[in-house]
């Protein structure tokens, strides 16, 4: 029977020779991630063992990951506190790949867990964290789920009672043109099917213009293909994640690559010529309220974010870099800066992009999710407008209900950050 | 009977449910003095005890969207409110399946604030409008750790036979 990438990797991950959609399985986790909200997953898990006379030990140590990223360094005693729990534990249960606040391997979650080859194609993914459908960019089968859910698999090693889910092809051809990058691609998407156009199922991402996408892109769409409703975004993997995994994040053991069986049965296939898109923007207060940047006016913007698990990565700090190099940032504009780990952060400082970005007037803070999720810092005043990289811009969510939140790439937040209002990069920008 | 005391639209996001800034709170004993925190006034409303447990939450499309945060799930749960939509965001739908939060499929579903909803099995009856809509099932998938009383419960019964056929063997 002809498989989709979900339906082969769920049938190796149960020992079957095939699944389909609609089947009921419980796959083995090769990998699970928490991040701040491992408080919570403790305290599940803890709870699961409690009166069984068993004693709370997690299935395999090595297969958990655990990286503070949320609230570094912490903002409160309470947080302060959870983070102190997670460290307790970690020490006690003996989980090694655990990324503490840190200036030499800290990090988002999301760019973490790529970078150090903690991910394989081909394998089960889970992370109590929505964004986790990020690591589809390697080929796996990799998707979020709440923390007693996380507190089942750190008991068991599987997930519980999973529907293998329809699979929704999207086939991408064309060149992107000039200042037009990944996110780009994944916001017209998303304004094309809805932020629930892919509700329960897999997006499956294909075609010219795949292929040739670096790791860094299409870790940004997979990244945002929740935002869409997707249970996880899956790229096949190919030349590229080989590439990634040896050269980037060092994999040293067996790489299995596969892909979809070319008779697979998909619920519907989107072709989208890239070569059409111009630069994207979503406007408040939802990730599908999509518009080409040329059609949303002027809009004033009083905080600028650039980073995130979203659009964090080397190539998104250089974007910035190049446009804003020897330049000002408009005077009532202020632009924060979060590389997405220690790692880039690092890579960036020598290669200058961060006192290009500095000198122009950016504020660089430490990797973590900072002020996307309005739980840290970066929050907004009443009224303000923030222009972001980061992957959603609901109500209330940069810490004020009261605040509006755009989303674009970095080269449109770059170019906007120049002028003060949004700013289409190929007009503004040099 | 259970009565509407919330009507909302399309795409209500966890951020609207439980904002991120009470994220640190985890507890599902905690939780609950931050549902809609940003609706000030529902939010004093279930915090002074006003609503009574059984009451009923209507949304349209996509409810729970966003953020796997189950804060989302556990401070609806901590008032055993009954959330009636559309259609659900697939984490939201989990995280409430496995905290024993009561959800209800029904993509046509209309009602007011302040409504009386009769709610079976394969329908709901508005029995202020008058007017009957269906209701889907939820995911067959998820009935197991439902039958069980959540998914503490049914984790814990896996483990225990799990434990015990190793001892048998």
């Amino acid at each position: 029977m002809a498989m989709t990438m979900v339906e082969k990797i769920l049938a190796r991950a149960t020992g079957q020779k095939a699944v389909k959609a609609g089947d009921v399985v419980e796959p083995k986790v090769s990998l699970a991630m928490s991040h701040e909200n491992a408080a919570l997953v403790i305290n599940q898990f803890l709870e699961i063992y409690k009166d069984t006379g068993l004693k709370p030990k997690v299935w395999d140590p090595d297969k958990i990951a655990i990286i503070l990223d949320h609230r570094v360094p912490a903002e409160s005693a309470k947080t302060a506190t959870n983070q102190k729990k997670i460290r307790e534990f970690v020490a006690a249960q003996k989980i090694k790949k655990f990324h503490d606040i840190r200036g030499d391997e800290g990090g988002i979650c999301h760019q973490i867990l790529p970078e150090n080859g903690y991910v394989l194609p081909g394998t089960v993914v889970v992370g109590t964290d929505s964004h986790t459908t990020s690591h589809g960019a390697l080929g796996a089968f990799s998707f979020g789920i709440g923390a007693t859910e996380m507190a089942s698999v750190w008991a068991l090693g599987r997930v519980l009672n999973v529907e293998v889910p329809k699979t929704i092809k999207v086939v991408a051809k064309g060149k992107f043109g000039r200042y037009v990058l990944p996110k780009d691609f994944i916001l017209y998407l998303i304004g094309k099917i809805s932020a629930e156009g892919a509700n329960f199922k897999v997006l499956e991402y294909h075609g010219p213009t795949i292929q040739k996408m670096p790791t860094s892109g299409r870790l940004t769409v997979a990244n945002m293909s929740v935002e869409a409703g997707a249970t996880s975004g899956i790229f096949p993997p190919d030349e590229e994640t080989l590439r990634y995994l040896r050269e980037e994040a060092k994999v040293k053991g067996p790489i299995d690559i596969f892909g979809p069986d070319p008779e697979a049965e998909y619920d519907q296939v989107i072709e989208i010529n890239v070569s059409e898109l111009e630069p994207m923007v979503a406007c408040p207060h939802t990730v599908d309220n999509v518009k080409p940047v040329s059609q949303v006016g002027r809009v004033k913007v009083d905080q600028i974010v650039i980073g995130s698990c979203t659009n964090g990565r080397l190539d998104d700090l250089a974007v910035a870099a190049r446009l804003l190099k020897g330049k000002k940032i408009a005077r009532g504009t202020r632009m924060l800066v979060f590389p997405a780990s220690f790692r880039i952060y690092q890579q960036a400082l020598q290669l200058g992009y961060l006192a290009d970005l500095v000198k122009a007037g950016a504020v660089v803070m430490n990797p973590g999710c900072g002020c996307c999720l309005g739980v840290h810092e970066g929050a907004l005043g009443d009224g303000e407008v923030a222009l972001s990289t980061t992957n959603r811009n609901f109500k209330g969510r940069m810490g004020n209900p009261k605040a509006e939140v755009y989303l674009c790439s970095p080269a449109v937040a770059a170019a906007s950050a120049l002028t003060g209002y949004i700013t289409d990069p190929r007009k503004g920008g040099k | 009977m259970a009565k509407v005391v919330l009507k909302l639209g399309d795409d209500i996001s966890t951020d609207i449910i439980y904002p991120g800034r009470y994220m640190a709170t985890v507890l599902p004993s905690e939780t609950p003095q931050y549902a809609f925190a940003d609706l000030p006034e529902f939010n004093s409303k279930l915090k002074s005890g006003q609503i009574p447990a059984g009451s009923v939450i209507v949304a349209g499309k996509n409810f729970g969207c966003g953020s796997s945060r189950e804060q989302a799930a556990s401070c609806l749960k901590g008032y055993d409110l009954i959330v009636v939509a559309k259609n659900f965001a697939r984490i939201f739908m989990q995280n409430a399946i496995n905290l024993g939060l009561r959800l209800v499929v029904c993509p046509e579903i209309e009602a007011e604030e302040g409504d009386e909803l009769e709610i079976l099995p394969d329908k709901i009856i508005n029995k202020t409008s008058g007017k009957e809509f269906k209701v889907e099932a939820l995911p067959k998938a998820r009935q197991a750790i439902i039958d069980a009383g959540g998914l503490i419960a049914y984790t814990r019964q896996r483990l225990l036979a799990r434990a015990g056929s190793r001892k048998k063997a």
